[in-house]
């Protein structure tokens, strides 16, 4: 029997180190060649690392959540013979689904990490037989919640929670702990006397104390950063209009009335797109990526249009790429396309990332406004709210027509107020009067 | 005389009962202790005080000696000391004398009743006690039995003439040339090094096959090794049979089967203790028995309702702590409040040189429990304290839960390490796990920094050692 260590892989483009967000195994788990054993996530991509060889799990070096150096021990294998330990294999990674999106020309994102630098060595220099090193680096946050108190164990709490417990009449095998090891404190015991055992309680409103902490990983994480910059970076400007889609939504009920049976099914979102390349045509400095710590804005020729899309582990932008290089039905059909995907996680990194200008829309459920927050390193973001019937003035009447407001905001740095007043009353005429999208100039 | 009535009765004024009868005192219960010899009882009339004043003596008697044989690195000469046991004593009374004269004006102060006599049952709600001046009738609501416990007599080595008990001993007017101590468990070993340092010959002997049988060999090495420097013989599996007729010697049957006589002017017999449970009429009610004991609940209830008993006579550990907090939380119970005993553990302390102090379960109790554990041990050669004091024998050793650190034991051998009992018992108590300790900053230099250096190691990552 040997020790086989499995590194973290060269995850590929340079990335440094990468972000540990799900394991599929643990200690004692016998794995079979090529079976996963744990995702990471890079700022780009999720990544699977499989197993090189057969063996059984003696250790696992990191927690989920933890930021690894690529290169340092991930796990450590006991396999037959004793060939393996001279040469610890890389397993071959394989990429997945990727993070939240992220522009070509987007320097790689850079965050301090002086955790990983300093913890790879003390890995090595530890690597001792076969025995699995119980603790490393990290002992004091290894038991955030501590082992469940086992059935008829004693429960543990100190004497003056007790004794308080004792005096109420409650019996603390009953009361669940939040401290370390499961001990119970005096907040649970707190917890405990207000809500009481549960159904044994009278019914009546009983005030929660509760508070339940969940690490902000993987997805989660890469937003929650990604959200930070760009609000922190960027002065947005909101600009807020009307915009009467009577006839848009007339024209869309007839396209999609008389649609083939191969075309897609239209929503508001490739007209909105194709109207975007036209008013982009007149404005190209607002399909740019603004590179600041450099000072420059680069005005792209392609249309690479992102649609933000809610999924299951949180916001996800894959990209229409080339937009004015496809008309209607293929913008439909590409929007689609990426929303399927991204939803079941199967989009590549390539459709999670290059886009130069982005489109948020909470569908039906859109609301009046918003304030979108730009997708850095972009310029401009146009959010669409919900269409409602609204009563409008035609010079002489009341009449029922169908309105939509476009809330959307600009990096003012290098946009002023004007130009994204007029891009967006171009799109609202574009919008207001459909066949102006599709005139040939 | 004049029956008295009363809502509680306390049979026994020792650590266990005059508690009890303070705290009821002061939660407004009518109470009544009986004590038939002094306040304060076994610890403090005739153990646990009396005995760690005669061990200061002799400490403070053979540092001196040590230095007057040059025998001492310090640099200091003397000459050679001269030890007047009757005076030690009458200094140890003198201490004795203001410790009861405490418990009475604090018995007093709580409104508490102490009638001096022999107390024996009629039932369960009343008690003829025998005083100077008459027969004394008491009934009670509520009775606490706390008598006590008394040293247990070899049948071939009756207490009387050379053949003393720790009562005895504690009691000398010289110090005896040659002193044989039957028993090598705590009480023997305290005394048989305290007259060793005296500069009395002493020999122990011992029936199992080592000392201090109840703990671990890891934590009596340090003391078996101080015995040897003391000169103390040991005689493991060896059994005092009797005295030569002419009084001179001890009869000991070694572990080959052979018979040795050792030369002694005073035997000591410290086999052990048990309950008291003889002399106060305890069959005229009938209470369930725990082997020797009176059996209780985790309230101290007997089997009888309104009776309660507490300390030495409920069982093992004979500790006059336990008997203190059972009589505190009886008190309490009796005055209405709710109470039971909840203690992770009852800590103790062996004032043997070096000292043991034990709290919780050792490494082969969490083992044979099935619980996986990491230990760590820290030694006191590496402490500055430990070698600025001279006193390096002896280590602190922790014991966790291996899957959430939690401390189940923390154990220590050393000298003056008695003190950090409390810090041994109350980590227990709170729940600490083996961070707890690392996080907390221990004061540099003392010897308690090898409790943290113990945890650290336990952790993997100790920084002395």
């Amino acid at each position: 029997m040997a020790d086989h260590v499995i590194k973290l892989p060269d995850v590929g483009e340079g990335v440094a180190e990468a972000e540990l967000v799900e394991w599929h195994v643990k200690v004692g788990d016998v794995v079979r060649e090529d079976a996963t054993l744990a995702a990471v996530m890079t700022d780009k991509a999720t990544v699977e690392i499989p197993s090189p060889v057969d063996g059984e799990v003696v250790w696992l070096g990191a927690a989920v959540g933890d930021v690894v150096a690529v290169g340092s021990d991930l796990v450590r294998l006991k396999v037959e013979g004793d060939d393996s330990r001279a040469a610890p294999k890389t397993a071959a990674p394989r990429m997945k689904a990727a993070a939240a999106d992220s522009a070509e020309a987007a320097p790689p994102a850079k965050r301090p990490m002086a955790a990983v630098p300093e913890r790879a060595p003390a890995a090595l220099a530890r690597r001792e037989p076969a025995a699995a090193p119980p603790t490393r680096s990290a002992p004091f946050r290894q038991f955030a919640g501590g082992a469940p108190r086992a059935e008829g164990e004693r429960p543990l709490a100190a004497p003056a929670v007790r004794l308080r417990a004792r005096e109420a009449g409650i019996d603390l095998r009953q009361v669940p702990g939040t401290g370390p090891a499961g001990r119970i404190t005096h907040e649970d015991l707190d917890a405990f006397l207000a809500q009481g055992p549960g159904l044994a309680r009278a019914p009546g409103l009983q005030p929660r104390t509760a508070v339940e902490e969940i690490k902000v990983v993987g997805l989660r994480r890469r937003i929650a950063e990604k959200m930070a910059i760009a609000n922190a970076r960027i002065p947005h400007i909101t600009y807020v209009e009307e915009v009467d889609v009577s006839k848009l939504e007339e024209l869309r009920a007839t396209l999609n009335q008389q649609k083939r049976h191969d075309q897609p099914k239209l929503t508001l979102l490739p007209f909105i797109m194709r109207a975007m390349v036209r008013a982009i045509a007149e404005q190209p400095n607002l399909n740019a990526l603004f590179d600041d710590e450099a000072g420059i804005l680069r005005q792209h020729a392609g249309v690479h249009i992102g649609i933000a899309a809610q999924t299951a582990a949180g916001l996800m932008v894959p990209v229409v790429r080339h937009a004015e290089a496809r008309d209607l039905w293929s913008c439909g059909a590409e929007v689609n396309r990426l929303a399927d995907a991204a939803k079941n996680g199967t989009a590549t990194r390539e459709e999670l990332s290059g886009s130069t200008i982005t489109i948020t829309s909470l569908g039906a459920m859109g609301g009046l406004m918003s304030t979108p927050i730009i997708n850095h390193p972009e310029v401009a973001i146009i959010g669409v709210n919900k269409i409602l019937m609204r009563p409008v003035w035609d010079g002489s009447a009341f009449v029922p027509r169908k309105m939509m407001n476009l809330s959307s905001s600009f990096d003012h740095r290098v946009i002023d107020g004007f130009d994204a007043a007029r891009f967006v009353q171009r799109l609202k005429t574009l919008l207001e009067t459909p066949t102006l999208i599709f005139m040939e100039d | 005389m004049k029956d008295i009535s009363c809502k509680l009765l306390v049979i026994g004024a020792g650590p266990g009962g005059y508690v009890c009868a303070i705290r009821a005192g002061q939660l407004g219960i009518d109470t009544v202790v009986v004590e038939a010899k002094k306040l304060g009882g076994t610890c403090l009339n005739v153990g646990c005080i009396p005995s760690k004043a005669l061990i200061h003596a002799a400490d403070a008697f053979e540092k001196i000696a040590r230095i007057a044989r040059n025998a001492s690195p310090l640099g200091i000469s003397a000459g050679k000391p001269a030890i007047d046991l009757a005076k030690t004593v009458l200094w140890k009374d003198g201490i004795v004398g203001r410790l009861n004269s405490g418990i009475s004006a604090l018995l007093k102060r709580a409104g508490v009743k102490v009638v001096e006599g022999w107390a024996r049952f009629r039932d369960g709600k009343t008690v003829a006690v025998e005083t100077e001046i008459g027969p004394q009738v008491i009934r009670a609501e509520q009775v606490v039995i706390a008598t006590g416990s008394a040293a247990i007599e070899l049948p071939s080595l009756p207490f009387g003439g050379k053949v003393i008990s720790s009562t005895d001993a504690l009691a000398l007017n010289e110090v005896p040339e040659k002193l044989v101590v039957v028993g090598a468990g705590y009480i023997g070993l305290e005394l048989g090094i305290a007259f060793a340092k005296m500069g009395a010959e002493v020999t122990v002997v011992e029936t199992l096959s080592r000392i201090l049988p109840q703990y671990d060999t890891e934590l009596t090495r340090p003391v078996a090794r101080r015995l040897r420097e003391l000169d103390i013989g040991v005689l493991t599996d060896a059994k005092a049979r009797a005295l030569s007729p002419d009084g001179a010697t001890l009869a000991v049957e070694t572990a080959d089967g052979k018979v040795a006589s050792l030369a002694a002017d005073r035997i000591l017999v410290t086999v052990g203790r048990k309950p008291a449970t003889e002399g106060w009429d305890l069959a005229a009610i009938d209470l369930d028995r725990d082997g020797p004991f009176i059996r209780i609940d985790d309230q101290c209830r007997t089997s009888m309702r309104g009776v309660y008993a507490i300390g030495d006579v409920t069982g093992e550990p004979m500790l006059a702590h336990r008997a203190t907090a059972q009589g505190e939380m009886v008190a309490e119970i009796i005055a209405g409040e709710k109470r039971s005993w909840d203690r992770v553990t009852i800590p103790a302390v062996c004032f043997t040189e070096p000292e043991i102090v034990t709290a919780g379960l050792s490494p082969d109790d969490a083992r044979a429990a099935g619980i996986a554990i990491q230990t760590g041990l820290f030694p006191f050669q590496a402490n500055g304290r430990a070698l600025t004091l001279g006193e390096e024998a002896g280590f602190i050793r922790v014991v966790a839960r291996a899957d959430n650190h939690l401390l189940l034991g923390i154990h220590g051998v050393g000298a003056g390490i008695a003190e950090l009992s409390a810090s041994f018992a109350l980590a227990l108590e709170m729940g600490a796990r083996l961070e707890d300790i690392a996080q907390t900053i221990h004061v540099h230099p003392t010897e308690s920094e090898s409790l943290r250096e113990a945890a650290l190691r336990a952790l993997g990552h100790p920084l002395h050692i």
